[in-house]
């Protein structure tokens, strides 16, 4: 019998569709994967008997019409699930229940899925290697003692592992695509305002953003298109018709014009990195696409930016954790103030707190304007260095990292050279403008690597497609080894 | 900019965060240096640049000045960790 988790998405649901598999055969085909891939540590909870229950309730009622028909789906522990524990990889929400459900999730639902599981990430979205979990580290499948990336480094390592068909994550600096990249997977953050807010852990407001984690580029379409759609409940939403992104899946990419911007041309970059990025310049042109030099001045000056704005919106954001709402509560403290302080202190893990004491002190009185007003001038000019090439140029190619996947444990006690991850990733969140990551090639130790496109706002449609032309001239096949399950 | 062990105190305080002793050293140095990284920024030029806290163009939409939920304190109380029936309990603030 054929292996249905071996399938991507897309063919999984044309399988349940034309009737050919049940939706309870395909769910149960999870749900073993999940059992055996416990090492893996990519769930902080669970859903096989209520996704068994959906699947042979789909069944019955044979309602083919959803885009996700039948289709099981574990999703990041940061999306409020209404009824099952949503915990942002947190000890301060780890018994917390919402009683609403996110409007991303619930989009998902009304196209005909259901939820497989809630995964595991980086607490409160904040890491680049799934290492400051509350529940433990995530293993990367490509290869034992690696990580899978992070923030969403459940849903990287689940899907890599066969253990969810696609899943969702969030991106506040390249929590999606660099896992992504990590595992050899196809990883898209939407312009900001297109998938709705409301219901997500919030981290960093003006930066988070949600977006799909699949197997193949044709998925990736398939399930931005379920995910998007105006929000009244998020004032940050934008008003725009929906697009058949699907549909209108390319792989002609002739007469675009790809610009590759020198400064991501950094000090130290690895060969084999400046190699793939040839070898995505190769294939674009190839393919009859133009490739245009360009410049985005400004790009050394994003990371110090991001690292003023995030924290600063993260320090505001979990303000409203004081243990008296919901969420954990500490015994200590002989007053109000007190109670507060030890809850904090207790729940919240230490790169939390760091991050929490950098937002708190570039927003205190008397640094406000040197680092909070500095870094908002800055963001614009960032905003500014992609408006301008953009006069030339319909999409922006770079590598998604500066590196393949590490070994656990190697960054985890050096910040800054955990931040360095993201060089690539973060320009994009402070312009708000869509990027993806697309596996292209490995490193000289047969670990995954990507390539990163990024797009005009609302140029979703043009990156799909230019990864698609990537992805079927790549045309690479992965093999991983199931270790996990001995 | 050293960030020094009175600094991350203060900062602890405004915070609401209650920190060990014996964090604060290693604290101490992982902050200074984050903010050694972050100055970088003072070699942009940013005269007359205005500061950019949205990247949409749109303002924010009014609605109607209508109630559109409402009598739901269960839901909201349903996850506070001390609570009676009608309120979530705090340590006393008035001695």
């Amino acid at each position: 019998m054929t292996d249905l988790t071996k399938n991507n998405l897309l063919e999984n649901v044309s399988l349940i569709k034309k009737k050919e598999i049940k939706s309870e055969e395909l769910t149960l085909a999870y749900v073993q994967n999940i059992k055996k891939g416990k090492k893996l540590n990519s769930f902080i909870t669970e859903c096989c008997e209520s996704a068994i229950t959906n699947a042979k309730n789909f069944d019955q009622k044979q309602n083919y019409e959803g885009l996700l028909a039948g289709i099981p789906l574990a999703v990041k522990d940061l999306f409020c699930t209404s009824g099952v524990k949503t915990t942002a990889a947190s000890k301060m929400l780890a018994n917390f229940v919402p009683n609403y459900e996110s409007t991303v999730t619930k989009n998902l639902w009304s196209q005909g899925a259901f939820l497989l599981g809630k995964l595991n990430c980086d607490e409160y979205a904040m890491g680049s290697s799934n290492e400051t979990s509350f529940f433990g580290n995530v293993i990367n499948p490509i290869k034992e003692n690696t990580v899978p990336g992070g923030s969403s480094g459940g849903s990287a390592s689940a899907l890599a592992a066969d253990l969810t068909p696609a899943t969702i994550g969030t991106d506040t600096g390249g929590s999606i695509r660099q896992p992504a990249s990590f595992t050899g997977t196809v990883g898209l953050k939407p312009t900001y305002g297109l998938c709705s807010r409301w219901g997500i852990v919030a981290f960093a407001s003006s930066l988070d953003q949600a977006g799909p984690m699949t197997k193949t580029v044709s998925d990736c379409a398939l399930m931005l298109e379920a995910m998007v759609g105006y929000d009244l409940k998020d004032s940050t939403s934008i008003n725009k018709k929906k697009e058949n992104y699907s549909k209108n899946l390319s792989k002609n990419i002739k007469g675009l014009k790809i610009g590759i911007p020198k400064e991501y041309r950094v000090d130290g970059m690895p060969k084999e990195i400046e190699d793939l990025w040839e070898k995505g310049q190769k294939i674009l042109k190839e393919e009859g696409a133009e490739i245009i030099d360009i410049s985005l001045p400004h790009t050394e000056y994003a990371l110090p930016t991001y690292y003023i704005v995030a924290p600063a919106e993260a320090s505001s954001n979990l303000a409203r954790y004081d243990g008296v709402k919901y969420g954990h509560r500490s015994s200590k403290g002989a007053n109000l103030i007190e109670m507060y302080e030890h809850t904090r202190s207790e729940a919240f893990g230490d790169e939390v707190k760091r991050r929490i004491l950098i937002g708190t002190y570039v927003l205190s009185s008397g640094y406000y304007d040197a680092y909070y007003l500095k870094a908002q001038k800055v963001r614009r000019l960032i905003k500014n260095d992609f408006d301008t090439a953009f006069n030339n140029v319909d999409a922006i190619l770079t590598p998604s990292t500066p590196s393949a996947t590490f070994k656990i444990g190697e960054k985890k006690n050096d910040p800054i050279s955990m931040y360095l991850n993201d060089i690539f990733t973060v320009p994009t969140n402070l312009a708000g403008i869509p990027a993806m990551s697309v596996p292209a090639g490995y490193d000289k130790d047969k670990l995954p690597l990507g390539l990163q496109l990024i797009g005009k706002p609302l140029g979703e449609q043009t990156l799909l497609n230019i990864a698609y032309a990537i992805e079927s001239k790549s045309n690479l096949k992965q093999n991983i080894s199931k270790w996990w399950e001995k | 900019m050293s960030i020094d062990k009175d600094k991350i105190k203060h900062t602890a305080k405004l915070a609401r965060i209650s920190l060990d002793e014996n964090k604060i050293d290693s604290l101490s140095k992982d902050l200074s240096n984050i903010f050694k990284f972050i100055e970088k920024l003072n070699k942009a030029n940013t005269e007359n640049v205005r500061p950019l806290s949205s990247i949409l163009d749109q303002s924010l939409r009014l609605r109607e000045d209508k109630v559109n939920d409402g009598n739901i304190r269960d839901q909201i109380l349903e996850n506070a960790p001390n609570k009676n029936e009608d309120f979530f309990i705090v340590p006393k603030v008035i001695e």
